[in-house]
């Protein structure tokens, strides 16, 4: 196990870095003059070349990028562009939210998809696994700014039960702030739900067409234990992997849902620093996600192998 | 002639297994009526884009106006008629290039192997570690807004998955005894890589391909919706809907049929990519 | 034995017919088929792909695919029908009245629980509790005859071999004492020696515990070995039922002849035998027919098989489903005669030269998982091939039999020069070549071609039989676009194929066809020396022979070298002039074919001689039984690399030397530190048959 697990974490540290080297070139390469686009058209060519030399941006790449990845480590992330405040006081606040709204999506979504998809998938072609299915592929068709304008014309609008708008300002109270919760979670939670359900079913479904289980089956064993020990030990595995990888799902969403609730969190805080084109915000918010995204891998990596002998036992 | 009767009744089979089950047959229906609105949509448009009925502002659906009309007096039908051609043009032309370019990438990767296909594949993973739509935010701040920029989003964010789905059937099949046989007839690298191995890849490319046109749809109205690499005043559903927010009492259904179209197309192209997953997964008709 | 005297039977299937639906359509997949298993018989169920042979076992354990339905019939057991029973009823005779054992032992085990977890759960539902379950599980892997059982039942199923994990689905079956076992062709995909010694373990336990089998298999030996009464079905219908002694001595049934003479005895030699096999091309579920469901392929069809006939009871106990089983019986109409006037091929070779000769070809591959595994440089080598001499003459088959993993498709590939070889030399017509096909040029290429094992991944399937046949004409022998056209309907025509199969694509053929488009592929560029790895396995029985005689033809007809590489003894000894057995990579015994089945053999050829299951009930054999599994090839044993399972095991000289390459009289090679003459005087001849058979020796 502890060669896997080596492995992985190799693996993800590969990937971060990566990542980091996308997300570098991306910021700093493609936009040709950063002093340019800092100082705006009508600045001087002195001024601009003099604000290169600040920004070291005379250097070469590889120094420039060994120097950023230092910043960032170390936690010097900037100073906001557009707002002219420090980046990591600003994103800090923002990304507490936005794991509030994550946790609680998460919380809503993982078990309920798991259960209708297993569900979904032991009675297959029931009407159930066909309410599911055509469900799940409805959710994850609709784009959630679709699905949240929905919700905040129903429940905010016409029955008046949650607010439309989630700013979460203390003077709305705790009470306040968790009605403000309630719909921007509730959109994320339908999407994931429609994701998570589908591949609990496909898993579900495939396992149990397995020779293992008619080989369980056979044995006279009663279905409780067919379905429990034996289908969903294994189908549920994978799912634990792919809850992890939705984390990615899962942030692409938010994005979109902090924009439609002006929800204070860093999909919001993301899409104001693009529309200026803020880039620390954004390389801090990029960075961010990247490493959140890496360490729910590590994560279900932990779980899976904890879970599979084959791997436990290497 | 007999030559393409095989290809002929796998056609046919598949045809009538997209019919077979409703779901699969709806998205293959909405999918040809989006794309027939794309490509005729200009012709039975009764109104312009932008074209202001000053006497007739805040109109709700009725038969002059099927959708109703705006605080502009814009005829909403027309409005999303005519948004179809380039929300479909840019999501199909940028899904084309990722499958064009991923299939080549993936071919190449997944036949040479060694470290070419390693150093290929992590750099993919790099980029995959990133959520799309982050992604696609990411490169929108760098590029200049325009209407290339939103295909090089969709060809950057997808080509990665889909030079994986390739790889991965490559990689099922270059130990095959047609491969073997091609090298031992002789056969050059790019006989083999898109005579021999490329059709082994069509089934999975069209699924991805469905897929990935659905996602891109989803991308560029959920952008859209964001104001970010468009533009207004714009075509784009989403815009549209965002445009429409503060509408929602006065002409709530200048919100909801753009909105209704995003869905609609996307679901429907998702059911048939579905369809086309059964399609894959069935095995030719017995010999008959 | 009359009627009236014998017990109740245990099962009898009554007119079961059961179709499956697939895209909107129905077929047939069992057609009115009744049959009978008495208490304590072992029933054979012999058929090909297609025949319906695992869907009646299916049936008979009530658990069909979701795609198949009954219609029609009954299946008894103890006489209460199990085809009325709910699922909660059957749970009460799954595993305990009747139990199955599955094909696939890889995947027939759950992955992530342990081995005695699984065995003990059936236990426990009779009321055993966790500690007398366990116990019982202990001693049912120690009944199966697996070593160390507290080990094992700690174990999870990737941690044993195949052979082990049909041990363990063999003693799940049995754990609850039922009176049926279904067995699905439990041995099909192990090793001939492993398969061997399930085969004896099955027999002893049913013998002492009186339980009845149905056993399902496509394998003609194996059910002759293990049933006292064989069925043989075909396109769903059951043709011919029969004590297992009088079918195999005496069918009647034209299509039973047709898979006896389908494969070679163990012994036999194509210069001196002709197989016969069944022509055509097996049915599809598709066709839809009437009359006698064989009439297309039948040699001794006549008008009145337009009617379908029903099954004639031939004498007490042997029933067969054709209407000349009477002239059949009495020997005036013989579906072996014309076939054996056939003139064969030339049956004196010309004099052999040396085409291909190989000096100490070494093969061995890194075994690399990760790339962490290269930085940590902890790179382990499996050793597929190790100091291979061998020469192919010009008209001779060149037999290379072993076990899976015994490095001899690598060995196939590295001649081929589609893997590479670490060391050693080959000579193709005395001049060197190179490593790999990137160092050879389109001539040399030319000259060495290959038939492969699946005839489903032979050919691009979107490309037709045509443009097939004519891309080594063009590549290879330099033919003109247009001329290779035509040569293309020549090539087909010489693997007796109709030319309009050349608009025709692969997935429209059958394998037999498939296969023959295969060979003709190889020799379109008239190779010197062929590869044939295992050529025939995957395809039905019925059409072996027509692919096995073909290419013993062309080859005999064009001249080249052949090696005809397989894991079956009797199909190599059939087909090759020189024998050669490989063992993890190393040539244990090269012998010219005749001498591979008489005394002095190498410990190894005497085991896998004794471990075939000879296609006749009577047949007598030598039970010689190897020890465990073969090692890995990348553990190879030091010494000799057999001493680990050796049945002649001497002691520290085959554990720390590596043995001599003794000649023998005729210039074959046994490596062995038993001397010829002491192997000679302890070794009996392996095998007998009940009646000398036609040409053997």
């Amino acid at each position: 196990m502890s060669r896997y697990l080596v492995r992985r974490l190799g693996f993800v540290v590969l990937t971060v870095f990566l990542t980091s080297i996308v997300i570098f070139s991306v910021i700093q390469v493609l936009p040709g003059d950063v002093a340019r686009v800092i100082l705006g058209r009508e600045a001087g060519q002195a001024a601009v070349d003099q604000l290169r030399q600040e920004l070291g941006l005379d250097l070469p790449a590889p120094v420039r990028y060994l120097r950023w990845i230092a910043d960032f480590v170390r936690g010097a992330w900037g100073e906001s562009f557009s707002l002219r405040t420090a980046v990591l006081p600003l994103v800090a606040r923002r990304l507490s939210n936005s794991l509030l709204l994550a946790a609680v999506v998460l919380g809503l979504a993982v078990p309920l998809s798991v259960g209708l998809g297993v569900m979904a998938g032991l009675r297959q072609d029931s009407f159930l696994d066909n309410v599911v299915s055509m469900g799940s592929l409805a959710l994850v068709g609709l784009p959630e700014f679709v699905t949240g304008l929905v919700l905040i014309q129903v429940f905010a609008l016409q029955l008046g039960l949650f607010p439309a708008s989630s700013s979460l300002a203390d003077s709305s109270g705790l009470g306040g702030k968790i009605a403000q919760l309630i719909l921007p979670s509730l959109t994320a939670a339908l999407v994931l739900l429609g994701y998570l359900a589908r591949l609990t079913r496909a898993q579900v479904i495939e396992e149990s067409g397995k020779p293992y289980v008619r080989t369980a089956v056979l044995k006279g064993l009663p279905r409780r234990t067919v379905i429990l020990r034996h289908i969903l030990r294994n189908a549920l595995m994978p799912t634990v992997t792919v809850v992890a990888i939705s984390f990615g799902w899962l942030l692409s969403g938010l994005i979109v849902i902090e924009a439609v609730f002006n929800y204070p969190g860093l999909g919001s805080l993301l899409v104001f620093a693009v529309s200026r084109r803020d880039l620390p915000v954004i390389q801090a918010i990029s960075m961010l996600a990247v490493v959140g995204y890496a360490l729910a891998n590590l994560s279900a990596d932990l779980v899976y192998a904890a879970l599979n002998p084959r791997l436990r036992l290497e | 002639m007999s030559a393409s009767q095989g290809g002929r009744s796998r056609f046919r089979q598949a045809v009538a297994i997209l019919f077979q089950q409703r779901s699969s047959a709806i998205g293959t229906s909405i999918t040809l009526i989006f794309v027939l609105a794309a490509l005729f949509g200009p012709v039975v448009a009764p109104y312009g884009l932008n074209q202001q009925l000053t006497s007739a502002t805040f109109q709700p659906p009725s038969l002059a106006h099927w959708f109703g009309t705006d605080q502009l007096g814009r005829d909403v039908f027309s409005r999303v008629l005519l948004g179809a051609r380039d929300i479909l043009a840019f999501a199909g032309v940028g899904t084309l290039l990722a499958i064009i370019l991923g299939a080549t990438i993936g071919l190449f990767s997944g036949y040479t192997g060694g470290v070419v296909d390693e150093i290929i594949m992590r750099a993919f993973d790099g980029l995959l570690a990133l959520p799309a739509m982050l992604l696609a935010l990411l490169l929108l701040a760098s590029l200049a807004s325009s209407d290339l920029s939103v295909i090089i989003v969709l060809v950057v964010v997808y080509t990665p998955i889909v030079a994986r789905v390739v790889r991965s059937v490559v990689l099922s099949v270059k130990e095959l005894a047609y491969v073997r046989a091609a090298r031992l007839q002789g056969e050059g690298l790019g006989w083999i890589l898109y005579r021999a191995i490329l059709p082994a890849t069509y089934p999975a490319l069209a699924v991805e391909g469905a897929l990935r046109f659905s996602y891109a749809i989803f991308l560029i109205a959920s952008l859209g919706f964001l104001g970010i690499g468009f533009q207004p005043p714009s075509d784009n559903w989403g815009m549209m809907v965002s445009d429409a927010r503060q509408l929602t009492s006065a002409a709530p259904w200048a919100l909801y049929f753009p909105a209704a179209a995003i869905a609609v197309v996307v679901v429907g192209v998702n059911l048939l990519a579905d369809g086309l997953k059964r399609i894959a997964q069935t095995p030719p008709d017995p010999r008959s | 034995m009359t009627r009236a005297s014998t017990p109740a039977p245990l099962l009898e299937v009554q007119r079961l017919t059961v179709a499956y639906t697939r895209a909107g359509r129905s077929y047939d997949a069992v057609r009115q088929v009744s049959l009978t298993v008495q208490q304590g018989e072992s029933y054979g169920l012999v058929g090909e792909s297609g025949s319906g042979k695992t869907t009646l076992a299916l049936s008979v354990m009530r658990y069909l695919p979701r795609s198949a339905a009954v219609r029609g019939g009954r299946v008894l057991l103890n006489g209460a029908d199990l085809l009325t029973l709910d699922a909660k009823a059957m749970r009460r005779i799954w595993g305990r009245r009747i139990a199955f054992v599955p094909q696939d032992p890889h995947t027939s085990l759950n992955p992530s629980m342990r081995i005695g977890q699984q065995l003990g759960e059936g236990l426990s539902t009779d009321g055993l509790d966790q500690r007398q379950a366990r116990q019982r599980a202990l001693s049912l892997l120690a009944d199966v005859h697996l070593p160390d059982p507290p080990r094992i039942a700690e174990c999870y199923p990737h941690q044993i071999s195949g052979g082990m994990r049909q041990r363990v689905l063999i003693a799940m079956a049995i754990s609850r004492e039922p009176q049926l076992l279904v067995m699905d062709e439990p041995t099909t995909g192990l090793d001939t020696t492993t398969q061997a010694s399930i085969l004896d373990l099955i027999r002893d336990l049913v013998r002492r515990r009186s339980m009845s089998i149905l056993y399902v298999s496509h394998n003609l030996g194996v059910v002759a070995q293990m049933c006292d009464r064989v069925a043989v079905m075909y396109a769903g219908e059951l043709l011919e039922d029969a004590p297992a002694a009088r079918l195999y001595a005496r069918p009647l049934h034209p299509y039973t002849q047709g898979l006896l003479d389908s494969v070679p005895r163990l012994g036999q030699n194509k210069r001196r035998v002709r197989l016969r096999g069944v022509a055509g091309r097996p049915p599809s579920p598709a066709e839809t027919r009437s009359g006698c469901v064989f009439l297309a392929r039948c040699p001794l069809a006549i008008d009145l098989c337009n009617d379908a006939p029903t099954l004639f009871e031939t004498a007490e106990g042997h029933t067969a489903r054709c209407h000349r089983w009477k002239e059949i019986e009495a020997g005036s109409a013989d579906p072996r005669q014309p076939a054996s006037r056939k003139a064969g091929p030339p049956r004196t070779p010309t004099i052999g030269r040396e085409v291909l000769a190989l000096q100490d070809v070494q093969v061995h591959f890194p075994l690399r998982r990760s790339l962490a595994d290269v930085f940590s440089r902890r790179i382990r080598r499996v050793r597929a091939v190790e100091d291979v001499s061998l020469s192919i003459e010009r008209g001779f088959a060149l037999g290379l039999v072993g076990e899976s993993g015994s490095g001899k498709t690598t060995l196939g590939l590295t001649i081929l020069g589609l893997v590479e070889r670490t060391s050693g030399e080959i000579h193709l017509l005395g001049k060197p070549l190179p490593s790999v096909i990137a160092g050879r040029s389109p001539g040399t290429l030319a000259r060495m071609q290959m038939i492969f094992q699946d005839v489903d991944e032979s050919f691009v399937p979107t490309m037709s039989i045509a443009e097939i046949l004519r891309r080594p004409l063009i590549r290879l022998s330099g033919s003109p676009p247009d001329e290779a056209s035509s040569k293309a309907i020549s090539l087909l025509e010489a693997v007796h194929l109709p030319p309009e199969f050349a608009d025709r694509f692969p997935s429209e053929l059958s394998g037999g066809e498939r296969q023959r488009v295969a060979i003709a592929r190889a020799f379109a560029s008239k190779p010197e020396v062929l590869v044939a790895d295992e050529p025939i396995s995957s395809l039905d029985v019925s059409v072996q022979a027509a692919v096995l005689n073909l290419l013993n033809d062309i080859q005999v007809v064009r001249d080249s070298g052949l090696i005809f590489i397989s894991h079956d003894l009797a199909v190599i000894g059939y087909i090759s002039d020189v024998i050669a057995v490989i063992y993890l990579g190393r040539l244990m015994q090269v012998a010219p074919a005749a001498e591979i089945f008489e005394p002095p053999y190498h410990p190894y050829t005497e085991a896998l001689l004794s471990a075939i299951p000879l296609i006749d009930p009577r047949g007598k054999q030598e039970r010689i039984r190897l020890q465990g599994d073969a090692p890995s090839p990348v553990d190879v044993p030091r010494g000799c690399p057999f001493h680990t399972r050796c049945p002649r095991f001497l002691g520290n000289l085959c554990k720390e030397v590596d043995p001599p390459e003794q000649r023998t009289a005729s210039g074959g090679m046994i490596r062995c530190h038993i001397s010829l003459d002491e192997l000679k005087a302890v070794q009996p001849r392996v095998f007998a048959f009940s009646s000398p058979v036609e040409g053997s020796g």
